[in-house]
């Protein structure tokens, strides 16, 4: 078989059972891989309406048919799950080398169902699969997971774990792997706790056959020089990595800054890719086959690790009011040690500040760290005791939206489907924050990046302000986005490739026969069965919907003073364009046309 | 690309107009210039001052707002430069 395996893994860890199933090739095809295809699995294996910390979700690791190729960046994997965090359809991506090395093994995902009596974790060594006692790894941090596993397991092998986190069930946790990279958002960390797996540490010695090597080497050679060529791929990001973009994203007067109240931070520069570079930069960091190479290693005092990226320096940073790059890598590595998203994280703890600020959370709570925004100690303090839930800890992991709805105030958590917003605020790109509306995991920026359009110029320049066209514009990103993902490609590759590059590679790869055209439908397709999975779970077009402020508080001052987001003027087109109707639900047509039912 | 770092200000037209540059385009230059321009200036005039290529500029806003090379500017404007910039 090229490109895929054909070979799904299918654990109970309840009956201690493990079975190799065939991969439905045709199903593949038509889901592509990785976040399509587990997408359909879940939505055929699981009720949507499940408890997603009950035994009854079911956990999917999955790789897409590039994993593991020499395609460029072709090393992502994909926890897909129900997410305990919004209670929709999860898939969460990470790049590193564990995806990749599943492949190796003989796998193209990775089913894990019901729950361990106590804590375990799996061993996989190609066709050997254990699941292994992990009373010994309960408890501890990430490092020390990963070194305890690449002791005790095969030489070389590779480790995706969760931290304390994930074990307190904490709707935020992430899952790593590679120690320091992320499978991030949604809470996937805690679906792994939740089932009492640790861990799975995996080693293998098979290789990805490729359907047309000639073809490859042709449409690689094509790619390799279009990611080389392309400023942001080529240059922007292998220099400055992700947080190169907080000036920009400042500059334009978008950078949400003391939980969403403002959007301009004066000491932007002091958390900036620039200085990141000049003053705490070790080395950089590549993931499998990535010629991008964005990955930062920095180190502060007695701390290093991975990151931190832009993300996680905007959340700790201007939405926390704090200006401490130093704070911040230290507040970034005990999220990667506690398996916390860092986006969730600072956000929450900005939720917090502001709740703070006005009262509802009082000093007693608090273990005389108090939350005020431009606390930098407070970042590094709360994010440990939210790892390991500790006192007013516990409240925090639950993520901004729990929090806030405990102290009566949700309108001050700045979250979508209970997501918590990443780094843009709408307000200021139209388009982007329609996307926020509209993604089906939830507030996220990684599912239809408008940014890109609207802020960078790529692929063209459009008016950020502008409402014309953006429904559609829309639509395409998050097609094409499934498209990336589910192909185990990183979407970083999209400032440099287009949709006739990806389709090109998954031709020379697997042998398929799609077009520019017919990749983007297999895209909608992705989008369209995540949606239904999402109303069948009970979350609705009510749902899809801003924060208040965003919508009625216009930012007060910088570049974009005086717009909110007008979303109401946005989402009947865009559920227009999509072919839903204007409750926002995929039509019988429309499903019929994307092949997802037929008749 | 210039090794030197001006002495402020530069241009010596009436009309200041502050010019934030960021990344590469820091080099040698510094982060934050006034420049001293003429009446109908244009971004283009301020590039030419700090020797900047065109083609290494591909994010050009005047007060936080996208603009081109040709547009006029104005006394207290903010000009910032940024060279391909991205991420997520």
């Amino acid at each position: 078989m090229y490109g895929y395996k054909g070979k799904i893994l299918r654990v109970n860890l309840k009956e201690k059972t493990t079975k190799v199933e065939e991969l439905d090739l045709e199903k593949a095809r038509k889901y592509i891989g990785g976040r399509g295809l587990s997408s359909k699995i879940l939505s055929e294996e699981i009720d949507p309406k499940v408890d997603p910390l009950s035994p009854e979700n079911k956990l999917i690791l999955t790789t897409g048919p590039l994993t593991g190729t020499p395609t460029p960046t072709g090393g992502r994997y994909m926890a897909v799950t129900k997410s305990p965090l919004t209670g929709a359809v999860a898939c969460s991506n990470s790049g590193g080398h564990w995806g990749a090395e599943l492949k190796f093994a003989g796998y193209d995902a990775i089913i894990v169902e019901d729950k361990a009596d106590s804590p375990v974790y799996i061993n996989i060594e190609d066709d050997r699969v254990e699941i292994r006692d992990a009373s010994h790894l309960w408890g501890k941090v990430v490092s020390e997971t990963t070194k305890i596993l690449e002791e005790e397991c095969a030489e070389k092998v590779k480790v995706l774990t969760i931290g304390p986190a994930g074990e307190n069930l904490s709707k935020i946790a992430s899952i790593m792997n590679d120690v320091d990279r992320a499978a991030g958002r949604s809470g996937v960390g805690a679906v792994m706790g939740s089932k009492n797996l640790k861990a799975i540490a995996v080693k293998g010695s098979s290789k990805v056959d490729v359907y047309d090597p000639d073809k490859l080497k042709e449409v690689f050679s094509k790619c390799m020089k279009k990611i080389k060529e392309n400023g942001v791929t080529g240059e922007g990001l292998p220099t400055y990595g992700t947080a190169v973009l907080v000036n920009i994203i400042n500059e334009n007067g978008i950078f949400p800054t003391n939980n969403f109240q403002t959007a301009y931070f004066e000491k932007a520069d002091d958390i900036s890719g620039e200085t990141l570079a000049e003053k705490y930069l070790v080395k950089r960091e590549a993931c499998y086959r990535c010629p991008i190479g964005c990955g930062r290693y920095c180190k502060v005092d007695d701390i290093e690790g991975g990151g931190p990226e832009y993300e996680t320096v905007w959340a700790f940073g201007a939405d926390c009011g704090v200006s401490d790059l130093e704070a911040i890598i230290k507040a970034n590595f005990w999220c990667n040690e506690m398996g916390l998203d860092t986006i969730s994280a600072g956000a929450t703890i900005a939720t917090a500040m502001e709740l703070y600020e006005k009262g509802y959370i009082k000093d007693d709570e608090l273990d005389g760290i108090p939350l005020k925004f431009g606390n930098a100690e407070a970042i590094i303090e709360w994010t440990k005791k939210m790892g390991r839930a500790e006192g007013f800890g516990a409240k925090l992991a639950e993520g901004a939206y729990r929090l806030a709805d405990m102290y009566g105030a949700p309108e001050l958590s700045m979250t979508v489907k209970k997501l918590e917003l990443p780094a843009y605020d709408p307000r200021g790109v139209q388009g982007h924050g329609l996307q926020y509306a509209t993604a089906n995991r939830g507030g996220c920026h990684v599912r239809g990046y408008l940014i890109s359009p609207e802020i960078l110029g790529l692929p063209e320049k459009l008016d950020r302000f502008s409402l014309e066209g953006k429904a559609q514009w829309v639509k395409i990103f998050q097609d094409l986005t499934a498209v990336i993902d589910s192909l185990g490609l990183c979407l970083f590759t999209s400032f440099a490739l287009n949709a006739e590059d990806y389709s090109q590679l998954f031709n020379a790869v697997c042998g398929t026969e799609y077009t520019a055209e017919t990749i983007l439908e297999a895209g909608e397709r992705i989008w369209n069965i995540e949606k239904i999975f999402n109303l069948k779970a009970g979350i609705d077009s009510s749902q899809d919907k801003l924060p208040k402020r965003l919508l009625e508080e216009p930012i007060p001052e910088g570049p974009s003073k005086g717009w909110v987001h007008k979303l109401e003027d946005l989402l009947p087109k865009y559920y227009e364009v999509r072919g839903w109707d204007e409750n926002g639900v995929p039509t019988e047509d429309r499903l019929k046309e994307l092949k997802i039912i037929t008749g | 690309m210039g090794k030197k770092v001006y002495n402020l200000p530069l241009g010596g037209g009436s009309m200041k107009v502050k010019v934030k540059l960021f990344t590469t385009l820091r080099e040698g230059r510094g982060k934050e210039l006034m420049v001293e321009l003429e009446e109908g200036d244009t971004p283009q005039k301020v590039i030419d001052i700090l020797n900047i290529k065109k083609e290494d500029v591909a994010i050009l806003l005047i007060n936080g707002r996208s603009a081109e090379f040709d547009a006029k500017l104005a006394e207290g404007d903010v000009l910032s430069l940024f060279p391909p910039v991205g991420g997520g």
